[in-house]
């Protein structure tokens, strides 16, 4: 990519209506023009919300179906995204609002590449949300089209022969979706090492023989988005490597770096109210302001004196973030566990290091942060022994149901959160059971971390203002002054700073509503 | 039986012993080297000790097999785990950079806890094992053996009995340890069945149609489920374990079956009406109904710790280690005699250092003895205990794998002569 001032070679800018001549592409090169600062921080924040918006939808909805496409359409649409990519290529590329679309959608990837290589997990993160959008906008397609792209790209598969298809026709009918003995007929079968089609694998929706899948036409996606997956995850590596030259530049690195916080939103990793809650509030706190996955773990290590790994690491997290210290942790977790199997000796010994761990003070002191609903919806399932998960996601829902009765949800409302469970609506579940016993009709707020219900609840009732606004205080200003830092260094680049000082807050609302 | 003698206190006597001249080195540095067909790879390679009190040493690394054995000798680890093999020593690893010391390969690894049965096992819990529960592990084997060579194509599959209560599978292909961690956790889920936790009771759901790697699962279910769950374990005897069966059909079955089972007291019998009604539902038509499969499942499909599989840099437990709590050793098992491996049968520290010191026996002993060297008596000692079988297993296994790099050894030589 070339930026103003640029230190790379110039090229001539050839019209590059060829690079956009389809909407979809599997972004191999880096764009060469030069774009002003202020596009570059549109497309930036723009695309930065259609990923974002990837995620939400991604966690309510079931991918590709109608819903999800629809709000993902609508999306791209207001962001001025490409949309609707099944009108015909050649014709759509004249109009001059399309070839807009696609410069903006392959420019503003590139510039999220430069913000987003930087760590392991924000490469992670990233790379899901562009897989998923390749993989709505590669689904969007006409069959047609998705052969031209696989040419056009050059993918190509094994098949495999009509012989093979016909001793195999048991085995592939069932185990493909949706597929019958005559579509195993009419249609191509490949055959990839299973490396190659992961997420088939993991669901069992592919049949596997000898480290092999064989792989319906209609299911080539897998293939595909493999393939892009592979695609950029080496580029993101690359990427990183060229990062220091980025960053020498004054102007992008506050910029690239507020782009690359803001995918977490709020982490609530920041304890300006350590020590703000004594152990012997944890009880009654647990069961006013305490969301129903964390009451649930309190419950279980109340009763068994014990959390499996699972639970320790997302109770105590969600602990440290409403404000225990670390040696108010280490109490609150010996005291119970010791009233269990475990004495204070192997206490000591197996489990304290890591809640020091937790708190940064073990191994490569990282500050662990809560965890968002998001992970725990997401990531790590309970198993047998486990109480973590979220309620919402994770129990029957007649236990769920029995469970809301306990806690004297009204019948009303129990019907409205199962029926919200049954949507895959967990965060939204979440939020009726806080309006339902907060009694509040309509919450100012999105749920979508544990620590934010409590902090909310406080908030509610009326015990945690100064606590919460402390805490936003403090994380603004934090996050002002990183970003005003190297800015500020450099007079030339005061207006800029300015300016980003009032884009990032943009950011900050954008996604504490989002 | 002397293993049962095997007391904790005496294991600071027993284990020097047992590292001199009885832990099969040769054979481990075999397996762990891999033919040497990549450098470095046993360098590279994580060991981590457990010493007295629970000291807890990772990140041990060595050269060869003498500095294995030398350290070992004197460490006397209570137990060793093995872990990744990384870009660098891991004796060193806090000299190089922070962030380019990473964990690149290791077999793929799985861990079968009984612990994680314990809803659906009366006989036992926790920690503790019997011969009736542990045909779970068998089933286990046999579903997960099979699924991993003929879905997956993996050859070289080292079971271990953990020494207590669990197995686990190495499975050693090249392909296997080279596989990412997006990869291994979804051969985990592929092949796990049971999901949820302690909020869930419901904890396996079929849909339609059904996979043929579920189909073949079920068929080794099927073998051993009327004995061991409707006999051993009495599913359908208790009135607490018939109703928990009955949560997991559907509510107008449940009923049915309830009248039914007023008057049919037998467990098989009570068995086969489970089996009527599935077969009438499913014949309804309706999609989904495959509740006596899913009993099958969630009382005998094998539960894998998926965290453990997942991760290359997980620590597993070495074979050949001793369980520290019941003395036995972490041995291979042989999988074409599953069925009758014992688990209380394997022996125990305890009683193959007894072993050892019992007199030798005929006149081969003093024959070769003449030319004895020190290391082929070494070779010799495990031969007079029980743990012999155990090693000549292993033995056998190393031999498969030994085939499987020969031609890369070739290949490679032949480069070599072009110049």
């Amino acid at each position: 990519m070339l930026f103003s001032g640029g230190r790379r070679k110039k090229h001539i800018a050839n019209p590059q209506t060829d690079l956009y001549a389809h909407a979809l592409q599997f972004y191999g090169q880096p764009p060469l023009e030069n774009i002003s600062l202020s596009e570059f921080e549109t497309f930036a924040v723009d695309r930065l919300k259609l990923l974002k918006t990837v995620e939400n939808l991604g966690v309510s909805y079931v991918k590709l179906s109608e819903q999800y496409t629809k709000k993902l359409e609508n999306e791209s649409k207001n962001l001025n995204f490409p949309h609707r990519l099944d009108i015909d290529d050649r014709k759509s590329q004249n109009a001059p609002n399309e070839y807009e679309k696609r410069r903006k959608d392959y420019i503003s990837h590139f510039i999220l590449r430069l913000a987003y290589c930087q760590t392991e997990d924000l490469r992670r993160w990233f790379i899901q949300q562009e897989v998923d959008l390749f993989r709505y906008r590669f689904s969007d397609l006409q069959p047609k089209q998705k052969l031209e792209f696989l040419h056009r790209n050059n993918l190509q598969y094994d098949t495999i022969s009509i012989e093979e298809k016909k001793t195999l026709l048991d085995k592939l009918v069932n185990s493909s979706y949706g597929v019958s003995g005559i579509t195993v007929e009419d249609q191509d079968f490949y055959k990839v090492p299973f490396q190659d089609a992961l997420d088939l694998v993991r669901t069992r929706k592919v049949y596997l023989k000898a480290g092999y899948v064989y792989i319906p036409h209609q299911d080539i996606v897998t293939i595909v988005l493999n393939d892009f997956r592979t695609r950029l995850s080496k580029a993101l590596a690359l990427t990183a490597r060229s990062l220091p030259a980025v960053h020498s530049d004054e102007r992008l690195q506050p910029l690239l770096n507020h782009l690359s916080h803001a995918y977490v939103g709020q982490d609530y990793s920041i304890q300006k109210n350590v020590g703000k809650i004594s152990l012997e509030q944890i009880d009654s706190l647990s069961g006013k302001s305490f969301p129903l996955c964390m009451r649930q773990l309190h419950q279980a290590l109340r009763e068994n004196h014990h959390l499996r790994h699972g639970g320790r690491m997302q109770y105590g997290l969600f602990l440290k973030g409403i404000g225990l210290s670390l040696e108010q942790a280490l109490q609150f977790w010996r005291s119970e566990f010791i009233r269990g199997k475990v004495d204070a000796d192997k206490f000591d010994k197996a489990y304290a290091y890591s809640i020091r761990h937790m708190f940064g003070k073990e191994g490569k002191r990282a500050d662990y942060t809560p965890y968002s609903c998001m992970k725990v919806i997401l990531s790590n399932p309970p198993s047998q022994g486990d109480h973590h998960g979220c309620p919402f996601r994770h129990s029957d829902p007649e236990l769920l149901k029995q469970k809301l009765q306990f806690y004297k949800v009204p019948p009303s409302g129990i019907s409205q959160i199962m029926e919200l469970v049954k949507g895959m609506h967990y965060q939204l579940a979440c939020q009726k059971y806080f309006e339902l016993t907060h009694n509040i009709d309509d919450g100012s707020f999105s749920l979508n971390h544990p620590n934010q219900y409590f902090i909310e609840s406080q908030k509610a009732l009326g015990g945690g203002k100064d606590l919460k606004k402390e805490m936003d205080m403090s994380q603004r200003s934090q996050e002002n002054s990183a970003a005003r830092r190297p800015a500020a260094a450099r007079e030339a680049a005061a207006n800029t700073s300015q300016d980003l000082v009032e884009m990032t807050e943009d950011l900050d609302s954008f996604f504490q509503d989002g | 039986m002397p293993s049962s003698d095997y007391d904790l206190a005496s294991l600071p006597d027993l284990l020097p012993l047992y590292y001199r001249r009885l832990f099969p080195f040769s054979q481990y540095y075999r397996w762990l080297n891999y033919g040497g067909v990549q450098k470095n790879y046993f360098q590279n390679r994580e060991f981590s000790f457990t010493l007295k009190d629970d000291i807890y040493v990772r990140y041990q690394s060595f050269t060869t097999q003498t500095e294995l054995e030398k350290e070992m000798h004197k460490m006397n680890p209570y137990k060793i785990d093995i872990g990744a093999v990384y870009s660098h020593r891991p004796n060193q690893h806090n000299t190089v950079k922070s962030g380019t010391f990473q964990a690149l390969e290791k077999e793929l690894v799985f861990d079968i806890d009984m612990t994680d049965y314990d809803d659906v096992r009366s006989c036992c819990s926790a920690a503790d094992i019997c011969s009736k529960c542990w045909t779970l592990m068998t089933i286990a084997i046999r579903i997960l053996d099979r699924a991993l060579r003929d879905d997956f194509g993996f050859q070289h599959l080292l079971w271990v009995y953990s020494g207590r209560r669990g197995v686990h599978c190495w499975v050693c292909d090249e392909a296997a340890r080279k596989l990412s961690v997006a990869a291994r956790s979804a051969v985990a889920e592929y092949l796990s069945l049971v999901k949820g936790g302690e909020e869930t009771l419901k904890k396996v759901v079929l849909t339609d149609p059904i996979h043929p790697f579920i189909k073949e699962s079920l068929a080794v279910v099927e073998d051993y489920f009327p004995q061991y769950a409707l006999q051993a374990q009495d599913i359908f005897g208790r009135k607490e374990s018939v109703e928990k069966v009955l949560t997991l059909v559907p509510d107008d079955v449940r009923r049915e079956l309830q009248q039914l089972f007023e008057k049919e007291k037998k467990p098989e019998n009570r068995w086969e009406l489970v089996k009527d009604q599935a077969t009438k539902k499913q014949a309804t038509g309706k999609k989904g109904q495959h509740f006596e499969k899913e009993i099958m499942l969630q009382y005998c499909y094998p539960r894998l710790d998926v965290n453990v599989s997942k991760g290359v840099n997980h620590l597993l437990k070495s074979p050949f280690s001793v369980h520290p709590k019941t003395g036995r050793i972490s041995v291979p098992m042989d999988i074409n005699r599953l069925e009758t491996f014992d688990p209380f049968a394997v022996p125990t520290i305890s009683l193959i250092c007894e072993e050892l010191d019992r007199p030798r026996t005929g006149e081969e002993d003093i024959k070769e003895n003449e030319k004895d060297a020190a290391e082929k008596r070494k070779i010799r000692d495990y031969k007079r205990t029980s743990l012999a079988k155990y090693v000549k297993y292993f033995d056998q296994f190393l031999d498969g794998m030994a085939s499987s790099w020969k031609g890369e050894l070739l290949r490679k030589s032949d480069l070599q002569k072009e110049f």
